[in-house]
């Protein structure tokens, strides 16, 4: 019913576009137009589909809890939670729909016909109220099309207007997830202290689990110290920026100023191509090849190395990174103007000192602005983690051993059956929230520098 | 005193060829100036001379350029020692994003020439008090270079290539840039200068090349069409494309 009643509107949305359109070649005979013909078209189809569609959209929106409230009228003397009312409603929407297989009441039974009753009655309301509004708005749009109004202006407005809105949904969409982490996280850290969560040396949520009631508060308080996951993701993405940053680096410098243009046609695609293999292949290409790789090296050498290391995992992760930072270096350091190259080569300076002394210096913004993306990403990173370097959160310095990092406790905390209530899951949240204060302020930082950076030369 | 000699020089951009069997005598401690409508391939030679053109991967250039007998064009030549002897100064001014003092240190410091802090004190001082900056920037020496003036600007490059005390300046255009009131210091500028240094300048603007320079060159499609003293080319030039281009009939 409602997908008929949308196609109708966008069609006669589509119908109107042509018949302004045709409409506006018949006035242009006796006047002038104040617009191309198409704004005719666009301005009747807008006035079509928008007030229509709205209120069908908020039609939508309100229809059910009006309709509920209708139907547990009939129960508000029974003196009922929220739950059973809840769950009354459940069983009436099933009896209308004809799924229900449990005990029929004669009061069940009578409030699925009101309820039958009412779905008519709103449907058909629905219906009519659409159709009025949109013989409504056609013939006030359609009078002032007659009149030869003003149609450009209204036209860029109501467009102004779909991209507001559609701006708005993102920004709303991004603020609503930040809020529900900060919510969940508030809830967890009602029941874990934040001074806990913040310098507890101790990351063990399973102890936490008991079958009934509240756990240990003592428990509680040395199960959730995220201390060894902060130490963790920053280990590892310390690792991976030791691979990434010479590699990319030195790659990016090749690249701007020392490759001809036939091998840089190639080598920069190729190097790009790296930034598109999914982090789920790195992660079982750590896992099973450079993990063992590591710890065969290792014993040969006599060490005693974990399977799972923090090295095997960062340095793939570093490998993942490469491109990043040279293909942003090569691009800032391409965009340093070639006047000053010429100045420092009509000095005599050869390749080497000009790159060390003048290009890499006017870049340096630019790459340290790289680099500081690179490192929100290596932080954000979860695959290759999860894959790679274990699961137990070990507060360790040595990258031989296995470590964890925040993006991979979060995936240990929800695969799997999970209650909402509970402190180990909701500490999901607090250490998401976490993760993103990090992340946002690195990217922060990387976009400032990037922009003073701008500035310097545009 | 011929200081460079250029003969038959042709220069090629992949298959386009820019120049064609050029060959001029550029004198000792005068100013030489290359006139000609824009493409004619005055820049180009004057690229030559440095061996500019090597930073240009489609760029091929023929011939025999010699400066005081070194063959010029030849793969075997040391272009750091030969751009440390032929200074260059752009048609934009282009100082590094440096200090003013390490702007015009570049040169000695890539070149080896200070031995101490105070030598190289002294060699920014007189390389500033040559380019006519010295009063206008000793007290802010480490400010950046590119919040200058744009008149300036140019005079810095031009101290920051008087630093090795180069034999030879070329100037691609370097007031073109420039409001008048910093053009009349560059040129006055490039007549003190040229007591000591030979000079190649490239203009655009025939009234500078009558007013800087003792010699002359008139480009055209890539070709050297006269040379000689100023005062000739532009009273009483030999050619009639010469006379046409002087007159202001094309170009």
């Amino acid at each position: 019913m409602n997908l008929v009643l949308v196609t109708f509107i966008i069609l006669l949305a589509f119908t109107s576009y042509y018949f302004g359109r045709k409409k506006a070649l018949v006035i242009q005979s006796s006047q002038r137009l104040t617009a191309l013909p198409k704004f005719y078209g666009y301005y009747l189809a807008a006035w079509c589909a928008a007030p229509a569609l709205i209120i069908f959209a908020l039609w939508s929106v309100f229809e059910p809890s009006i309709v509920k409230t209708f139907i547990l009228q009939d129960y508000t003397d029974q003196n009922l939670t929220k739950n059973e009312l809840q769950l009354i409603y459940t069983k009436v929407k099933a009896l209308a729909a004809g799924t229900y297989t449990g005990n029929i009441t004669n009061f069940l039974d009578e409030s699925a016909n009101k309820y039958i009753q009412l779905k008519g009655i709103a449907n058909s309301a629905k219906v009519a109220i659409i159709l009025a509004i949109l013989i409504f708005s056609l013939s006030f749009a359609y009078r002032s099309v007659q009149k030869n109004d003003r149609m450009r202006e209204p036209v860029e407005i109501f467009l102004k207007w779909v991209l507001f809105v559609a701006s708005l949904g993102a920004v709303l969409v991004t603020i609503g997830i930040v809020f529900s982490l900060l919510f969940e996280a508030i809830r967890f850290f009602q029941a874990v202290k934040i001074f806990d969560f913040i310098f507890g040396t101790h990351w063990y949520p399973a102890k936490t689990f008991v079958r009934d009631g509240q756990p240990d508060p003592e428990l509680m308080k040395d199960a959730f110290g995220a201390v060894p996951l902060f130490a963790g993701t920053f280990f590892i993405a310390f690792i991976a920026m030791c691979v990434a940053i010479p590699i990319g680096l030195l790659s990016g410098i090749y690249l701007s100023e020392y490759a001809g243009r036939g091998i840089r046609k190639y080598a920069k695609p190729i190097i790009e191509i790296l930034a598109g293999i999914p982090t789920v292949v790195y992660g079982f290409f750590a896992a099973l090849t450079v993990g063992p790789f590591v710890k065969e090296i290792g014993n040969a050498m006599g060490l005693e190395v974990s399977a799972e290391s923090a090295l095997a995992a960062g340095a793939v992760m570093g490998v993942m990174i490469i491109p990043f930072i040279s293909s942003l270096s090569d691009d800032v350091m391409t965009a340093v103007p070639q006047n000053l190259r010429d100045g420092s080569y009509a000095m005599g300076a050869t390749k080497s000192e000009t790159v060390k002394k003048v290009i890499f210096p006017a870049a340096l913004p630019g790459i340290v602005g790289s680099i500081l993306l690179a490192v929100s990403r290596a932080v954000g990173e979860t695959m290759i983690v999860v894959m790679a370097s274990g699961l137990a959160a070990n507060l360790t310095m040595n990258p031989l051993e296995s470590t964890s990092t925040i993006t991979a406790q979060i995936v240990v905390i929800l695969i799997g059956d999970q209650q909402f209530g509970d402190p180990k899951t909701q500490s999901a949240f607090a250490l998401g929230i976490s993760l993103f204060i990090v992340t946002l302020l690195l990217n922060v930082i990387a976009l400032s520098v990037v922009k003073k950076y701008r500035e310097k030369y545009e | 005193m011929s200081k460079i000699k250029a003969e038959n020089v042709n220069v090629y951009y992949g298959s386009k060829q820019a120049l064609f069997d050029v060959s001029i005598d550029i004198a000792e401690k005068e100013v030489t100036a290359l006139i000609g409508p824009s493409g004619c391939g005055k820049s180009t030679f004057l690229r030559c001379l440095n061996r500019m053109n090597d930073v240009i991967e489609i760029c091929r250039v023929e011939g025999s350029i010699k400066m005081d007998n070194l063959e010029l064009n030849s793969r075997k030549l040391d272009v750091v020692r030969l751009r440390e002897n032929v200074g260059m100064v752009f048609q934009k001014p282009n100082p590094f994003p440096k200090t003013i003092y390490e702007n015009v240190a570049y040169g000695p410091t890539i070149h080896g020439i200070a031995q101490s802090k105070e030598e190289m004190d002294q060699i920014v001082e007189t390389s500033l008090k040559k380019a006519a900056l010295w009063n206008e920037v000793k007290d802010r020496l480490d400010e950046i270079g590119t919040g200058l003036s744009g008149g300036q600007q140019q005079r810095l490059c031009i101290a920051r290539a008087i630093s090795v005390s180069p034999e030879v300046i070329l100037m691609d255009e370097p007031c073109s840039a420039l409001d008048p009131i910093a053009t009349a210091q560059i040129e006055e500028l490039i007549d003190d200068l040229k007591k000591e240094v030979t000079i190649v300048i490239v203009t655009h603007s025939m009234s500078q090349a009558a007013r800087v320079s003792q010699k002359t060159g008139f480009f055209h499609l890539g070709k050297l069409i006269e040379f000689g003293p100023t005062d000739k080319i532009f009273k009483n030039p030999d050619n009639q494309q010469t006379q046409d281009y002087i007159t202001g009939r094309f170009g």
